[in-house]
């Protein structure tokens, strides 16, 4: 090949670069290695990890232990998804199908007409909805909620803190919900958005979406809502009760834990071309072809995205999450109607028991907020001489991951955390923190 | 016996074709595809009917309109699509280039997919993930390594992720210095990714495009004229998607420097020079790598990828939160950055991602990378000189550089005046010849009818010589029988798509239930 390129030695092909330029020594990397001793020095590494079949954990907090039916697996394994990229609908139309059956399943669940292709996780989704609204509304104040995850604000700042003022609405102490007097006193006509949390970060089921939209639109503001989308399976869709704009993780829709490594945020929107003009992420719409009968796919507005309109884009569009998005279309699929309602059902269940068991012990609060919950609630110690820090040290000498510590998030709550129980967690499982949780704690 | 005479691929190929309906439409009324974990009958006595603790209004009252199927069903559905798809494995991917569409090793998949780490929650005590945490922090030092860089954050999850976290960090640097309301604008050029303007505009900053001179870069005047008190740092890539390295480099970043601006060099094309320039050593302050590029891990249809950026030590206290920290005897996560930029994403990274990236640098160790930029850049060169022995097919700025690096793009607008074939109908043949189509350009496209492949270095010489014998028959029809081409594909899993729901409100439909709205007569 050399001789073809007419050169005699390869580094001649390098002299585009300056001399000055080059790396003359060598990295300090470990030599070449072997399949064999590569596979047996990383698993022996990754088995110092605790995972859940030897740890009972508690925890959710943005990241869900749910079961994964081995079909989500399988299909996200098939090398023809895994290895592919861009190609074009004649090259990927598998791909583009998957996508498109994705966004009508979370079109469904949300009841909106409209989803974009899926992007790194939900708070990215939620700063990229605000950015939406900011540019429908030519309005540049945002409120946000006090009842939010403080890591998911940093990051939605990130996103669109330099287009909007972000203020926060505080929370009714009580329920936990949204205080609809301080909604009141601090919307105006500068409003852009109002984005809240259904159900919240401290497992509150948020109950007066429909208020809250009432008072957003009677200032022309728009309202985005954040979803943990199986909570769908039994709650009322957001785009019933009023919401403009939804956004939501999509790491429950048959992803594992990943150590926080498998999320995709979504965003489903009207289907109103000013909305979907304020979008740069790709938009998957059916079309026909030549052949009668026969399905295909285009990109929406294609000159929307970055790749065409640089920095004049409404946000970041490239690689985003789109295996998840054909993993999510499996999941949602298996479901089926029926399926998500029972499953949301079976969530609630547990968690329903977990609070009740845990209330039992003394000096523990459970829960702090009096809501209906999903899936997560708050575990107050303040009745105990114990930390949460003290309580969690305990807990694991007996193969037990206690709550999200959030002292620091929300020091008004004192000492509390966040426990989380799903369908994968049995009445064992829930019997043996309650039973552990009352003999540690002091 | 005679031997068979064996058919060429291109004549023989012929994509799946299933005609799989939409998922909807396979829908039955009543059917399952799994059932729900049953909840213990102690359970069920303990909190009777959940559901009557959610107000009426806020509850459900239809069941969303999800297909009902059988876990069959849903099976061979998705199996279908899957082989109407084409990735790495399904065949010759060199079209797509800038992607670096290289071999995923299945090695680091089934270890991406360890059950300890796919069961591991990121909030679990520490003392628990040590073994993720060791992996983590050694990567990020391999990476500074291989970059000539002193910190990493591990977090961005794909590039135009780690351009808006290094933006996000030129802004902090700059406000922390009391400089923030004068610097306000970031320098790119039209030949970097796109994303090196879309995410610093992201990010709140005025972005200034240089162009290419008739050389094929931009000229250090250009640069000169427009940098300024205002300038808050440059941000571009390099090598470009040209294949053309630029040798300014060095210059541009000295001139931002004495400017008092930061520069962030966009490391996406760094195939062809690993092992062999560090963007460190030349005065980067930061960059980026795109694992799922350079570092094998696998594209996965467009994410999740994984972009670490790496900085000097300047611009450590900027770095998102965590890091991963080592003490000599333990592993942690470090919250205590008083100056960062706070989070750009929730918790740490594509964790799966680092442990596939990890897998390959250590089976490739520093000779491996070394090898990986000389075959990219071999085999990238000699297909070049094959492809301008096609009709049709030019190189613009040949003559300033006759040699690339990792890829080359190629016109075809000779072509498109000859015959009426532009790069559109081209990338409808090529399939037909079992073949990915290949990238075009980013916009603005300063090569007309451009066609950008990048033969990598898992490419075989046989690989390259099966596309660019392909591009040479699709030349061929193109000046005997263009109507071919024109009409292409013939052989795919579909015929020509109807385009325009792509601009007309009343045709698009992003979802079944709005098609299902669209589809009667307005």
């Amino acid at each position: 090949m050399l001789k073809e390129i007419g050169i005699k030695d390869s580094d001649e092909l390098f002299e585009v670069i300056p001399r000055n330029m080059l790396f003359k020594k060598n990295l300090d990397l470990p030599p070449t290695t072997p399949e064999y001793q590569v596979r047996r020095h990383i698993e022996q590494l990754l088995s110092k990890n605790k995972d859940s079949s030897e740890l009972l954990s508690f925890l959710g907090s943005g990241c869900w232990p749910h079961w994964v039916p081995a079909v989500c697996d399988e299909i996200n394994s098939r090398s023809e998804f895994l290895t592919a990229y861009t190609g074009d609908v004649y090259s990927d139309l598998g791909r583009f199908q998957a996508l498109f059956e994705f966004q009508s399943m979370i079109g469904d669940l949300v009841a909106m007409d409209a989803v974009t292709s899926t992007t790194y996780d939900w708070a990215s989704a939620a700063g990229d909805a605000l950015r939406m609204a900011v540019l429908v509304t030519e309005r540049h104040e945002v409120l946000v909620p006090r009842n939010m995850s403080p890591d998911k604000l940093s990051i939605l700042s990130n996103y669109c803190g330099n287009v909007a003022h972000i203020q926060q609405l505080q929370y009714e102490p009580r329920t936990g919900q949204i205080d609809i007097e301080d909604l009141k006193n601090k919307i105006s006509e500068k409003t852009a958005a109002v984005y809240v949390e259904n159900p919240t970060y401290l497992g509150v089921i948020e109950t007066k979406g429909k208020e809250i939209a009432e008072i957003t639109h009677e200032k022309q503001a728009l309202l985005s809502v954040g979803v943990e989308p199986l909570s769908l399976g039994i709650l009322a869709p957001p785009g019933e009760y009023g919401a403009d704009i939804v956004c939501g993780e999509g790491q429950p829709l048959g992803l594992h834990l990943s150590f926080g490594g498998a999320s995709a945020g979504f965003i489903a929107c009207r289907d109103d071309e000013q909305f979907l003009s304020a979008t740069g992420h790709r938009l998957i719409s059916i079309t026909t072809t030549k052949r009668k009968g026969e399905w295909g796919f285009t990109f929406v507005l294609p000159e929307r995205s970055m790749y065409v309109a640089r920095d004049k884009s409404a946000c970041l569009t490239g690689t985003g999450t789109l295996l998840w998005a054909i993993t999510g279309a499996v999941y949602l699929s298996l479901l089926g109607p029926k399926g998500i309602a029972e499953l949301a059902e079976a969530i609630m269940k547990t968690s329903y028991y977990a609070m009740k068991r845990l209330s039992e012990i003394p000096g523990v609060c459970v829960p702090i907020f009096q809501s209906p919950h999903f899936e997560e609630f708050t575990v107050n110690f303040d009745g105990t001489r114990s930390s949460i820090g003290e309580v969690n040290k305990a807990l694991l000498k007996h193969g037990i991951q206690g709550g999200k510590d959030i002292s620091l998030e929300f020091p008004e709550l004192g000492k509390t955390a966040m426990y989380c129980t799903t369908e994968v967690h049995s009445k064992d499982d829930i019997d043996k923190l309650a039973t552990t949780l009352e003999r540690v704690v002091k | 016996m005679m031997e068979p005479v064996q058919p060429s691929k291109q004549e023989t190929y012929r994509g799946v074709v299933w005609h799989e309906p939409i998922i909807y439409e396979l829908s039955k009324c009543g059917r399952r595809g799994c059932a729900v974990p049953t909840i213990d009958p102690g359970i069920e006595a303990v909190v009777g009917d959940v559901l009557s603790n959610i107000p009426q209004d806020a509850r459900r009252k239809d069941a969303p309109a999800l297909p009902e199927l059988s876990e069959p069903e849903v099976a061979r559905h998705f199996i279908h699509l899957s082989q109407q798809n084409y990735g790495t494995d399904s065949g010759n991917c060199i079209g797509v280039g800038t992607c670096t569409m290289k071999y995923n090793p299945k090695v680091n998949e089934a270890l991406a997919r360890s059950a300890k780490l796919a069961r591991i929650h990121p909030l679990q005590d520490q003392g628990t993930v040590q073994g993720i945490l060791e992996i983590m922090f050694r990567f990020g030092r391999w990476l500074c390594e291989i970059s000539g860089m002193d910190d990493v954050s591990l977090h961005p999850r794909a590039g135009a992720h780690a351009i808006l976290t290094n933006a996000r960090i030129i802004r902090k640097y700059h406000e922390v210095k009391g400089e923030l309301d004068q610097r306000d604008e970031i320098i790119t050029t039209v030949l970097s990714h796109p994303s090196n303007g879309a995410a610093p505009a992201v990010a709140g900053f005025k972005v200034i495009t240089l162009y290419p001179d008739e050389t094929g870069t931009p000229s250090l005047e250009a640069l000169k004229a427009v940098v300024s008190k205002h300038t808050a740092g440059i941000m571009i890539t390099d090598p470009y998607d040209t294949g053309v390295f630029d040798k300014n480099i060095e210059e541009y970043i000295r001139v931002v420097h004495e400017a008092g601006g930061l520069a962030a060099i966009d490391q996406a094309n760094a195939n062809s020079i690993l092992g062999r320039l560090r963007i460190g050593d030349i005065g980067a302050d930061l960059c980026h790598f795109n694992l799922h590029k350079s570092f094998s891990t696998p594209h996965g249809s467009s994410g999740p990828g994984s972009a670490p950026i790496c900085v000097k030590k300047e611009l450590s206290r900027f770095l998102p939160v965590p890091a991963v920290a080592y003490d000599g005897t333990n592993y942690s996560l470090d919250y205590d950055r008083p100056d960062t930029i706070g989070k750009t994403a929730d918790f740490y990274g594509v964790i799966p991602n680092l442990v596939r990236a990890y897998a390959w640098i250590m089976t490739m160790g520093a000779d491996g990378l070394r090898e990986t930029s000389e075959v990219a850049v071999i085999n990238n060169n000699y297909l070049i000189g094959r492809m301008l022995k096609i009709r049709g097919v030019t190189l613009p700025w040949r003559e300033h550089h006759p040699k690339r690096m990792q890829e080359a793009r190629f016109s075809l607008q000779t072509m498109k005046e000859e015959t009426g074939i532009g790069i559109d109908a081209l990338n409808r043949r090529i399939v037909d010849l079992g073949i990915q189509k290949c990238f075009t350009a980013h916009h603005p496209p300063l090569v007309p009818e451009p066609l950008t492949p990048e033969p990598v270095e898992s490419n075989s010489r046989e690989d390259i010589d099966q596309f660019v014998d392909a591009i040479q028959k699709i030349s061929d029809e193109a000046y005997s029988t263009p109507s071919l081409v024109e009409e292409a594909p013939h052989n795919c899993a579909i015929t020509q798509i109807d385009p325009s729901p792509a601009t007309d409100a009343k045709k698009w439909a992003m979802t079944w239930r709005a098609y299902l709205k669209k589809k009667q007569p307005i």
